[in-house]
């Protein structure tokens, strides 16, 4: 026995070490229960070191990007000394617009404009397999719990998976695990986001007689109760009818867009209404648009359509009745199914609607 | 094609306990912080190749599939999925390769990068068939950029193993 054990030591080792590896997969699989205890020992023994890489990086790339730049300033100022008194005033200018674009400050700004609470964070490094997964230096010390949404003013990033004392596990909106309730910007069309694990993402269940423009903006429709309601999402790169009952849409994630290094995550949630104009971009401040005359913000320009206080679902119950009125169809009487892609158009509003009062959020 | 006795135990000798330790965090660290710099290095492994180094080096099955179990199953730990599925491939990455280094010459850059590209695509395919067959998660394996990956990381195992062989 003792020869045999001997003889055999490297593989019954081997085994023994497999099967204790298969055993631990086996429990998690059929738990449906993580080991929390490995995870919080590898984050918090790896990450710090991360910041050492980012010290490194910081002083090597960072040396020879900024002498490269410093170059690239020294050629400009070369054509630049011959208008200098012209330009003065336009370099003034380009300086106030680069330092408005630093993607840190209008990290800063944006929490102020946002209804959500939230703390920023910084990303310190990626997940070790092939998913879109990155990890931020926020954990529950810092109030931080699983399935907070991650954003940047540009967008929706992802959501909290995993949290640690220091550190959180983000996982993107392009991992295939990732999902989201969206709704379009324009004809308040409802779908589910999912990640592909490429840089686009499909929107499911939308019927093909429902319209989706590609370029259309899509948001957080708040119905997976994770992200909130009116969060950028991105913009519809393709919209088709598909082979079945839904459309084939897929989105371009604007959240990601300009890279990953500072996110907010949003530790109390708040619905905003969807705006009626594209989200404004990081690098560029814009205003949002005058109230309408008679209205008390942008609230009434979502709830009241036609003079009447509606939500999405009547609205889509009222262009249901009007294709049902107009092809002389019955629902309900078994009378075959109306042409859902004759669309009649809504009936105008009164002339003098009397003064609808908003609904509070 | 096996090594003289004594040429051997130099080679163990160089093997120094800070190493040891200091190799395979610095390889994870590297794994999940570079791709953030640049995209391009995400089809590194230097992780895979760690565990490779020490196999060839040690000799012994048993010290190299711990080796490669810890480096795995800490790699797991920083994933999103299950912790085991790193640390069984890379388990078996460096029981296999122990087990070949005792009857092939790896002294050889050649042959060195010939092990890395070769245990690059074994990994691969071994975590994909994991993958799917206990997790049931989506197989998208692409032949041909595996392939490229190999050969990428089979050129970056050259000059990473003359630089562990120093330290």
């Amino acid at each position: 026995m003792e020869f045999t054990l001997s003889r055999y030591r490297n593989v019954t080792v081997l085994v023994l070490v497999l099967a204790a590896q298969l055993f631990l997969l086996a429990y998690q699989i059929k738990s449906r229960q993580d080991v929390r205890s490995i995870r919080v020992w590898a984050v918090t023994g790896v990450m710090p070191l991360t910041r050492l890489l980012d010290f490194l990086h910081d002083n090597t790339v960072g040396l020879i990007k900024g002498y490269s730049g410093l170059m690239e300033v020294k050629d400009k100022n070369k054509d630049l000394q011959a208008e200098v008194a012209k330009l003065k005033m336009e370099n003034n200018f380009l300086r106030t617009e680069l330092a408005t674009a630093d993607r840190a400050k209008v990290l800063a700004l944006f929490p102020s404009r946002l209804p959500s609470k939230s703390i920023a964070a910084h990303v310190t490094g990626r997940g070790s397999d092939s998913s879109k997964v990155v990890f931020v230096d926020r954990g529950s010390n810092d109030g931080v719990s699983k399935n907070l949404p991650v954003v940047t003013p540009d967008g929706v990033v992802g959501r909290i998976t995993g949290v640690y004392p220091d550190y959180s596990q983000v996982v993107l909106i392009t991992d295939i695990n990732f999902a989201a309730g969206v709704i379009s910007q324009k004809h308040r069309v409802h779908g589910t986001l999912k990640g592909q694990g490429n840089s686009v993402c499909t929107v499911d269940y939308i019927r093909n007689e429902e319209k989706v423009e590609v370029g259309e903006w899509l948001f957080t429709s708040g119905d997976d109760r994770i992200f909130p309601k009116g969060l950028p999402l991105g913009q519809v790169k393709l919209a088709r009818a598909g082979k079945m009952f839904f459309q084939e849409v897929q989105l371009v994630p604007s959240g990601l867009q300009l890279g990953l290094e500072e996110v907010l995550i949003l530790l109390e949630g708040v619905h905003q209404p969807i705006p009626d104009h594209a989200p404004p971009s990081a690098s560029a401040k814009l205003l949002p648009p005058p109230p309408a005359e008679g209205s008390d913000g942008p609230d009434s320009a979502r709830v009241i359509r036609g003079g009447v206080a509606t939500t999405d679902a009547d609205q889509v119950l009222d262009r249901y009745r009007r294709i049902g009125a107009a092809q002389g169809h019955a629902y309900g009487s078994g009378g075959g199914t109306p042409n859902f892609a004759i669309d009649p158009p809504p009936p105008r509003p009164p002339a003098a609607p009397p003064a609808p009062e908003t609904p509070p959020q | 094609m096996a090594l003289p006795v004594a040429r051997r135990s130099d080679l163990r000798q160089k093997l120094r306990p800070f190493l040891l330790m200091l190799a395979p965090v610095a390889s994870i660290v590297l794994h999940i912080k570079v791709p953030l710099f640049s995209d391009y290095f995400s089809f590194l492994d230097p992780p895979l190749l760690v565990t490779v180094y020490f196999a060839l080096l040690h000799r012994d099955a048993v010290q190299a599939l711990f080796i490669g179990c810890a480096i795995g199953l800490a790699q797991d730990a920083l994933s999103s999925n299950p912790i085991g599925q790193f640390g069984i491939v890379k388990t078996l990455v460096g029981y296999i390769a122990a087990s070949a280094s005792q009857h092939l010459n790896v002294e050889n850059m050649v042959a060195r990068m010939g092990f890395a590209f070769v245990f690059y695509l074994f990994h691969q395919a071994l975590y994909a068939a994991l993958g799917a067959s206990l997790l049931g998660q989506q197989v998208s394996l692409n032949p041909a950029e595996a392939i490229l990956f190999a050969i990428m990381n089979a050129a970056v195992a050259a000059p990473l193993f003359q630089l562990l062989d120093r330290l």
